[in-house]
Order: structure tokens, then sequence, then C-alpha cells
């Protein structure tokens, strides 16, 4: 068993870890923070064992390239400019309140735990297990995290929902 | 919602990888006379050319060199330049740097005999064992022109049978032909 050209690894997962990282960090900053992810991807690929799972060693790297985007932030608060107040946009357009693109903006403002927990479940698709372990954490607190970031959304959402 | 990698990112992406030595595998596609073409180069040179028939062409060269293999056309640029002239009948003879890693033994030495074959001439396979210092070995020069890893940049089409007949070609025996026809009438 050998490991495919690294090419393929780029086509075929490329626009998960791309989805991924807009999550997470934000258009502005995922395009950077892709080509991090793959450089750092393409300089350690030769020692990866042919049987591992790819697109989770991918996402991996991709999550770390993610942290260390929030720990050069600091303490800042995230930057606003994507966000352009979703509720004043929703409540103004006819259709599609609350569209994907709103509610993103809105898990970017998340503390970090509960802000990858939500990206990771709901950007990557992953199951609580593998969330556990990228956060370092119980499955148990791993769902934890997820309930917690979408109670937080709810509450940031619906009482402007019940006022339109 | 489908997020699609621009081609723009994956070029930056390429380019960047290149730049800090990250590509050991460097290939493209190239449409020709004689198919859709793929280019590959190492550090040291052309490494591979491959006809459509060879579909696992790219999982070879992972397997075999290395698996960091990424599109990268910009290090094929030459190589493509001297295709296009060669298939124009602009072209006798290809100056670009070879990597003949894939080829081992007296199968490299075949190789070698064969870069000597010029344009427009051909030569038989009892012939090419004999200048390759084994006229037995008249089936391992077939072989070695079979496994050829550089096509039509190392000339295995110039190979017949001592009959004249086409004896066999990677690419298909009409590719064979219409190379041979190209190098006779090169200005058609």
């Amino acid at each position: 068993m050998t490991l495919p050209p690294f090419q393929v690894v780029l086509d075929e997962h490329g626009p998960a870890v791309l989805r991924l990282l807009r999550r997470l960090v934000g258009s502005t900053d995922a395009e950077d923070d892709w080509q991090e992810t793959f450089i750092a991807a393409l300089r350690a690929y030769p020692r990866l064992r042919p049987d591992s799972d790819v697109r989770a060693w991918l996402l991996t790297i991709a999550h770390r390239k993610a942290i260390d985007r929030f720990r050069a932030r600091g303490r800042q608060p995230m930057p606003r400019d994507d966000l352009a107040d979703p509720v004043v946009t929703s409540s103004d357009s006819y259709g599609d309140p609350h569209g994907d693109a709103d509610l993103w903006a809105w898990v970017r403002t998340l503390p970090d735990k509960q802000r990858l927990a939500v990206g990771y479940r709901y950007g990557a698709d992953m199951a609580y297990d593998d969330i556990a372990v990228r956060l370092d954490c119980t499955p148990a607190a791993a769902r934890r995290s997820v309930f917690e970031g979408l109670r937080t959304l709810r509450r940031q959402l619906e009482p402007e929902e019940a006022r339109t | 919602m489908t997020t699609t990698v621009t081609e723009q990112l994956a070029d930056a992406l390429a380019a960047r990888a290149d730049a800090e030595g990250l590509v050991d595998v460097a290939y493209r596609t190239m449409d020709s006379p004689a198919g859709t073409l793929l280019l590959a180069a190492t550090d040291a040179g052309v490494v591979k050319v491959g006809f459509e028939s060879d579909d696992d062409a790219l999982g070879e060269l992972a397997a075999r060199i290395s698996p960091r293999v990424l599109q990268r056309p910009a290090r094929l640029d030459e190589t493509v330049r001297q295709l296009e002239e060669y298939f124009a009948g602009r072209r006798r003879e290809f100056e670009l740097p070879l990597d003949l890693r894939l080829a081992h033994g007296f199968r490299r030495h075949v190789l070698d005999e064969l870069r000597d074959v010029g344009y427009g001439t051909t030569v038989s396979y009892s012939e090419l064992a004999q200048a390759a210092g084994n006229p037995r070995a008249v089936r391992a020069v077939g072989s070695a022109c079979a496994t050829n890893p550089i096509p039509i940049v190392i000339p295995c089409h110039r190979v017949l049978r001592s009959d004249g007949s086409l004896g066999g070609y990677g690419g298909g025996l009409h590719v064979k032909r219409a190379l041979l026809d190209l190098e006779q009438h090169p200005a058609a």
C-alpha cells in the first residue's frame, strides 16, 4: 500500500478544508490558512502512514492553523468587518432570513471552544468522538460545547425573529 | 452550500510549494497529435512522458519516486514548447535534461543507445541489442522499449522488427506509424 499522489489528496479534500477554515476563521483569512495547511501537509506527507485517515489528518492541521490565528489575534475582539450586522441584513431582505452566511458570522462570535465545536459538528460534519479528539476533551464535553454554542446562537437570534 | 477551491488558489499553492522545494514530481498534461500526454519532471529533468493508455502513471510516480506529486505546469513549459515544435516538424532533436531513474540495468543501457538513433532513421530490435552489447538479448530490448518512461523524447518509435514491420508501441501502433511518417515528411 502506497500513498496516492499529493495532487489527488488536494483535489479530494481541498474544498472540505477550505469550508472548515471559512467557518472557523472567516472567509477573509481562510485562504491564507488553507495554503498554510496544505504547505504543512505537503511537507509532512511522505512520512504519513498509507493507511491513515487523510481527511482527519488534514482537518487536524487546519484546526491547528486556526488556533494559531486565534492566538495571534490574542485578546483582541474578533474582527467584525465580515459580520455586517446580520440581524439588520436579514430583516431588510425578503427571502432567506438568517441564511448560511449570516449564521456562520454569528458562530464566529462564540467563545473559542464553542466556535470550534460547532464548526466541526456542522461545518465539517464530524462525529462527537472525533471532535473530542481535536478539542482534547471527552465526547460528552464536545457534545456540551456544541449544545452551549447552539444555545447562545439561539438566544442571539430568536428575539429578533420574534420581532419580524 | 458548495465550496470550490479556485484555480487561482491551487496555482498559488503549487507555486509556493515549488519555491520551497516541496514538489518532488511536477506534472501537467498537453494535447498533442499523439493524444493527451502526461509530462512529469523532477529536479533532475523530464522523468515521464505518458500516453493516455498509461492511466495510473501518476500513482506509479508517487510510488516509485515520491508522493509529493503536484500539478505545476510552469516546470514543464520548455518540454511542451519542444514537443510542439517536434509535432509541427520543426524540431529534430530534443534538448532537455532527462531523469532516467525509472529505467535500470540493461534497460537503461538500451535507452542510452536509443538516444543516438537519429531523426527519420530506424533501427531493428536486434541491431539495438547488438549496440547495447548483448546481441542475443532481442527480447530484453523489446521490453526496454515497451517500458521506456520517456517515449517520443527517447525515440523508441524508431525501433522496428528486422523484417521492417512495426513491432509494438506503448502509445498504440497508429501513433508509432504517425511519428515515423512525420519524421519522413516533417514539412507536411
